[in-house]
């Protein structure tokens, strides 16, 4: 309070000091914004210079949206005045944006648009600066209004390049020229593409040219920062012809000036030249040109002493990968990895990974590969990297001989990666009869082999292991016995876990009970895996953030194609014996046989399709869910869902057509739920009217904890259904499924409209075409208390307007309902008649469909 | 856009921190740590650069950092930044900081954290470059110091005596003061039971 009084001081020390305490130190939401608007239009309108500035950098500071309610007219028009001094000027523009970034709808494009594009030209560098980071944003937003820069910027760019070092005097540093206006403009114009004028097209090629040429001329001065001032520019030159991509000269010259810094004595140059030299491989002309600096950057990999600079050079190599260089630069990558950084391991795995099955010609080279990652870095190597090597060997008849070999002795080493156990057991398991022949690796010594790797693996390996064991029965008759003596000892059979005690109870039936036949069908090897695309490449992409992972791959492949990433994990190899529902299978073997005798569940699908398929099949809603839902009509915070095992908390906040949800997930058991996932279902109509964004979470959840999961939600336009929230868990070894309705229904977008009575009648009648209206009498479920029905009305989310209607036991109400694309005016009237129990609602809309949804709402209410 | 300016010594204590990006007071207190572990443990010649800090922005964040003495200038910006211009950038905010202080040092910032926030807003503002000119930026300085000393009478007093106090250079002057200790807070989850 003390700071707002010394704002309205006059005197310079105490205005300032005020500013300065509620720049750092009031947020946004503080109650006294009003207060400090107040000050900050007096000062705004002072004409004193220092005023203004302090008041401007205070709209910037705290720069919340009332601020830019209140002020995001007048700047513009500070900025563009004739007799704004020029630091005011510079103060305004940023502001300007600042209040663009935070609320992009409340600044109205309008004339002054062009205005701010002439400011480019203004006479004072300083300006220009502040005036090419707005219309850089701005320019990203609406490409059409700010086209005239592009001419503008580039003779701008042209004055600044060919200019003597002493000609802009103040803006020289360190002998260059404004270097970071320069950085600007060429942002700016990485915009646009390239110029269509000639002329200016020209003029730019002859800018870019000079400031290659300049780059070559001798330094000006020894001192640090006349290079870095002058590279900054000359990167920022590199990065705009890489974005045209039309003129391959440059590039090609580029591409030597990079080549230079990869071997230059300053640790940032040769980070910043890897990182350019990045996007550059993707340019068709210049890919060949990268290539010839393979061995510098296979260099560098191995003597930068700079993580980050190394994490550059890996990307740059992945980059630059092609057919011809696959081999060299995988091999050269996972020499690196044994000694690589661990921080960066798991991304150099993946991209091991993907090079070698993209670029891979002999397959024997890329199961070696693998292996080979697994052995070196078997903690960094992800499921998707062991699934998608297991799919290739099936799909390709060629190499599974090769590759139940090389299983096979690398398992011989005595100590290897559970992934490896992981592989090996499935190759053999599926392939194992393939090398039977060999006395070396006969099934026995296979089984001996594999088993003795048994004890020392987890619970998820011993499952896989388990269902190579079935399989080995039906491989080789001659080592039954042996399976069945270790399917039936204690140690299974009574295991703790109920995934194993139940897989060696069913396999222990199954080879005793089924013949040969049966056997056969149902232990089959596996069909082909149709093909798809790699799900490392989508972890990678996930791991690294769109954008980032250089451009040789189509940017869209979709997270949802991982061909084993069902909620299944072990790729169960016997067919129905590990259905996620014990109970149907298991009172099946005992009696006859039935999965058996059905036809294999792989009619070119995988097993884990059906897995998936059949766990990812939505509950039906859960009981009582719908008299919550009604409940969260009117409000919203409090418990959507509670069973024995499983609480859901709400608390949500919208504002116009946004919203946002905190859903909390409590365990209320002491055991961990698994696999965790909730999911987020919206029929098609809905989803093209309501825009969900969430998180996946967790997917354990311990004993008594409770996940949080953040829905971002934004109203399209206006809606019926309300979506639906799946979630499925492990809990102690039984799969559970829950379905609720996710209360986000289409009164949440409401913003109460207070008016008048006349004007509401004026209103009413407006709306009195027969669609707009609709009307429910219905009989009343809660007791009629006027109090609570009021609270329901405010809750609902228009306004409650009192002395309106001439019967004051009416209720009559207001507001509006923002969606993206409308905004549509409702009113709502609600006549209790209390002899007879009754409601008649009234509700009208300017859409049907609207007056029909909320009517049906908030019928349910009363 | 610079997410936020942070200065902070050797031994990770918080000089000055202004932040262009909404973060409530404990995940500003997280950043900060956050980036001085970042930053901290590498070596003098690596380059200026890093990638990283979950909390801001995660991969579309970099670092860029100088180390200067005591002290390390911290910038946090996204990728829309050029890098070396920023390093610059940070080279011209020091220089000005010793224009202005004639030799600044560790202690300037912490007795003339107003001063320090004023140059500041002259050079960056809403987190975007407002001006660059080392000159301008002094002449601004000055005219505020003058109009400052024109206004003060009694109010100077302190600030003289401050910096006779300085001068004196006395041994009890705590080397490390502490601004703010930092507190965790176990982060509560709402409950709703």
């Amino acid at each position: 309070m003390e700071a707002v009084n010394l704002l309205s001081s006059n005197r310079y020390t105490e205005k300032q000091i005020g500013y300065l305490f509620i720049s750092v130190l009031v947020n946004s939401n503080s109650e006294l914004i009003r207060l400090i608007n107040n000050a900050i239009k007096n000062d705004l309108a002072s004409r004193n210079p220092t005023f203004m500035g302090l008041a401007l950098h205070c709209i910037a500071s705290v720069g919340s949206r009332e601020m830019a309610e209140a002020f995001a007219g007048e700047i513009p028009k500070v900025l563009v005045a004739g007799d704004t001094m020029d630091s005011v000027k510079q103060s305004a523009a940023l502001c300007l944006l600042r209040l663009y970034r935070t609320s992009p709808d409340l600044v109205p494009m309008g004339d002054w648009t062009s205005r701010v594009v002439h400011l480019l030209n203004d006479q004072h560098l300083g300006v220009v600066t502040a005036a090419t980071s707005l219309i850089t944003t701005l320019a990203q937003k609406n490409p059409e209004e700010f086209k005239t820069s592009v001419s503008l910027a580039v003779s701008r760019l042209s004055r600044i390049v060919t200019s003597a070092s002493t000609d802009l005097q103040d803006y020289t540093y360190y002998f260059v020229p404004a270097p970071w206006l320069s950085v600007k403009l060429l942002r700016l114009l990485q915009c646009y593409p390239p110029p269509e004028d000639p002329a200016v097209r020209g003029r730019l090629t002859e800018c870019l040219e000079t400031i290659l040429n300049k780059a070559q001329e001798p330094p000006k001065s020894k001192k640090v920062q006349h290079s870095n001032a002058k590279n900054a520019v000359l990167f920022e030159a590199i990065s705009l012809i890489i974005h045209h991509d039309s003129e391959p000269n440059l590039l090609v010259r580029a591409c030597n000036q990079l080549g230079q810094f990869l071997q230059h004595r300053e640790t940032n140059l040769r980070y910043l030249a890897l990182e350019s030299m990045c996007t550059l491989a993707s340019s068709e002309f210049s890919h060949e040109a990268v290539k010839t600096h393979i061995e510098t950057v296979i260099n560098a990999l191995k003597t930068e002493r700079d993580v980050s600079v190394r994490q550059r050079a890996v990307d740059l190599l992945y980059a630059m990968c092609d057919r011809s260089n696959a081999p060299q630069i995988v091999a050269e990558m996972l020499s690196y990895l044994e000694t690589a950084d661990y921080s960066i391991r798991e991304e150099i795995v993946l991209k091991v990974a993907i090079l070698a099955e993209k670029y891979a010609v002999d397959y024997t080279w890329y199961v070696d590969t693998i292996l080979n990652l697994i052995r070196i870095a078997g903690d960094y190597v992800s499921e998707e990297v062991w699934y998608r090597v297991i799919q290739i060997v099936i799909n390709r008849d060629d190499v599974q001989g090769y590759a139940a070999k090389t299983v096979f002795e690398a398992l011989q080493a005595p100590a290897c990666h559970e992934n490896l156990v992981k592989v090996g057991g499935y190759i053999l398991g599926e392939f194992g009869n393939l090398i039977a022949g060999d006395p070396r690796s006969s099934p026995l010594v296979q089984f001996n082999l594999l088993h003795s790797k048994f004890h020392l693996c987890s619970v998820p390996t011993r499952a896989l292991l388990l269902s190579t064991y079935i399989k080995f029965v039906n491989l080789f008759p001659e080592v039954k016995a042996t399976i069945q003596d270790v399917l039936r000892s204690d140690s299974q059979l009574r295991n703790a876990d109920v995934e194993l005690q139940q897989r060696a109870v069913e396999y222990l039936r199954l080879s005793t009970v089924a013949s040969t036949d049966i056997l056969a069908t149902v232990l089959e090897e596996m069909p082909p895996f149709p093909e798809r695309a790699s799900s490392i490449l989508a972890k990678l992409k996930k791991k690294k953030g769109p954008g980032t992972v250089t451009g040789l791959e189509d940017a869209k492949r979709e997270r949802g194609v991982d061909v084993n990433g069902g909620p299944e994990p072990a790729p169960a190899s016997a067919s129905a014996a590990s259905t996620p529902s014990p109970s149907a299978d298991l009172l099946g073997l005992g009696a006859t046989p039935p999965a058996p005798a059905g036809p294999p569940p792989s009619s070119g699908g995988l097993l884990v399709d059906v897995f998936s398929d059949s766990a990812s099949a939505v509950a039906p809603l859960a009981p009582g869910s719908e008299d919550n839902f009604a409940r969260f009509v009117c409000k919203n915070n409090g418990v959507l869902f509670e069973n024995q095992l499983l609480q859901i908390g709400l608390k949500s906040e919208f504002r116009q057509n946004l919203g946002r949800m905190f859903i909390f997930y409590g365990n209320k058991t002491s055991t961990q739920f698994l696999n965790f996932t909730p999911t987020l279902i919206c029929s098609d109509d809905l989803q093209s009217n309501l825009t969900l964004q969430t998180k996946p979470v967790d997917p354990t959840v311990d004993g008594g904890a409770q996940v949080q999961q953040v829905v971002n939600i934004e109203c399209v336009s206006d809606f019926m259904e309300a979506p639906v929230l799946n979630i499925q868990f492990r809990y102690g070894g039984t799969f559970q499924n829950v379905s609720v309705q996710l209360p986000i229904t289409l009164n949440k977008f409401f913003q109460p409209t207070e008016m008048a009575s006349q004007d509401f009648f004026q209103r009413w009648k407006q709306l009195s075409n027969p669609q707009q209206e609709v009307q429910n009498i219905f009989k009343a479920k809660h007791p009629m208390d006027t109090e609570i029905t009021k609270a329901k009305i405010i809750g609902f989310g228009s306004a409650l307007l009192e002395e309106v209607d001439p019967n004051p036991a009416n209720f009559v109400g207001a507001g509006i309902i923002h969606s993206k694309t409308t905004q549509i005016g409702c009113l709502l009237r609600l006549e209790p008649n209390l002899q007879a129990q009754m409601y008649r609602l009234t509700l009208r809309t300017s859409k049907e469909s609207v007056s029909q949804r909320l009517c049906e709402l908030l019928s349910e209410q009363f | 856009m610079i997410k936020a300016i942070l200065i902070f010594n050797n031994h990770g204590k918080p000089r000055l921190s202004k932040f262009y990006q909404k973060f409530s007071e404990d995940t500003q207190q997280q950043i900060i740590r956050e980036t001085f572990h970042l930053v901290s443990k590498r070596d003098e010649n690596v380059c200026n650069f890093l990638e990283g800090g979950l909390l801001i922005g995660g991969s579309d964040n970099r670092l860029i950092y100088r180390h200067y003495a005591t002290l390390y200038f911290v910038f946090c910006v996204d990728s829309s930044e050029s890098e070396l211009g920023i390093l610059d950038l940070i080279q011209v905010f020091v220089e000005t900081l010793d224009k202005c202080f004639e030799n600044v040092c560790e202690l300037d910032l912490i007795f003339h954290v107003d001063k320090v926030h004023n140059i500041l807003a002259e050079m960056v503002m809403g987190g975007m470059v407002l001006e660059t000119n080392m000159n301008e930026i002094v002449t601004q300085i000055d005219a505020q110091n003058k109009l400052e000393k024109s206004e003060a009478g009694l109010a100077g007093a302190p600030a003289r005596a401050v910096s006779a106090v300085k001068n004196m250079n006395l041994p009890e002057i705590p080397r490390n003061i502490n601004i703010g200790d930092i507190s965790i807070k176990v982060p509560n989850l709402p409950s709703f039971k």
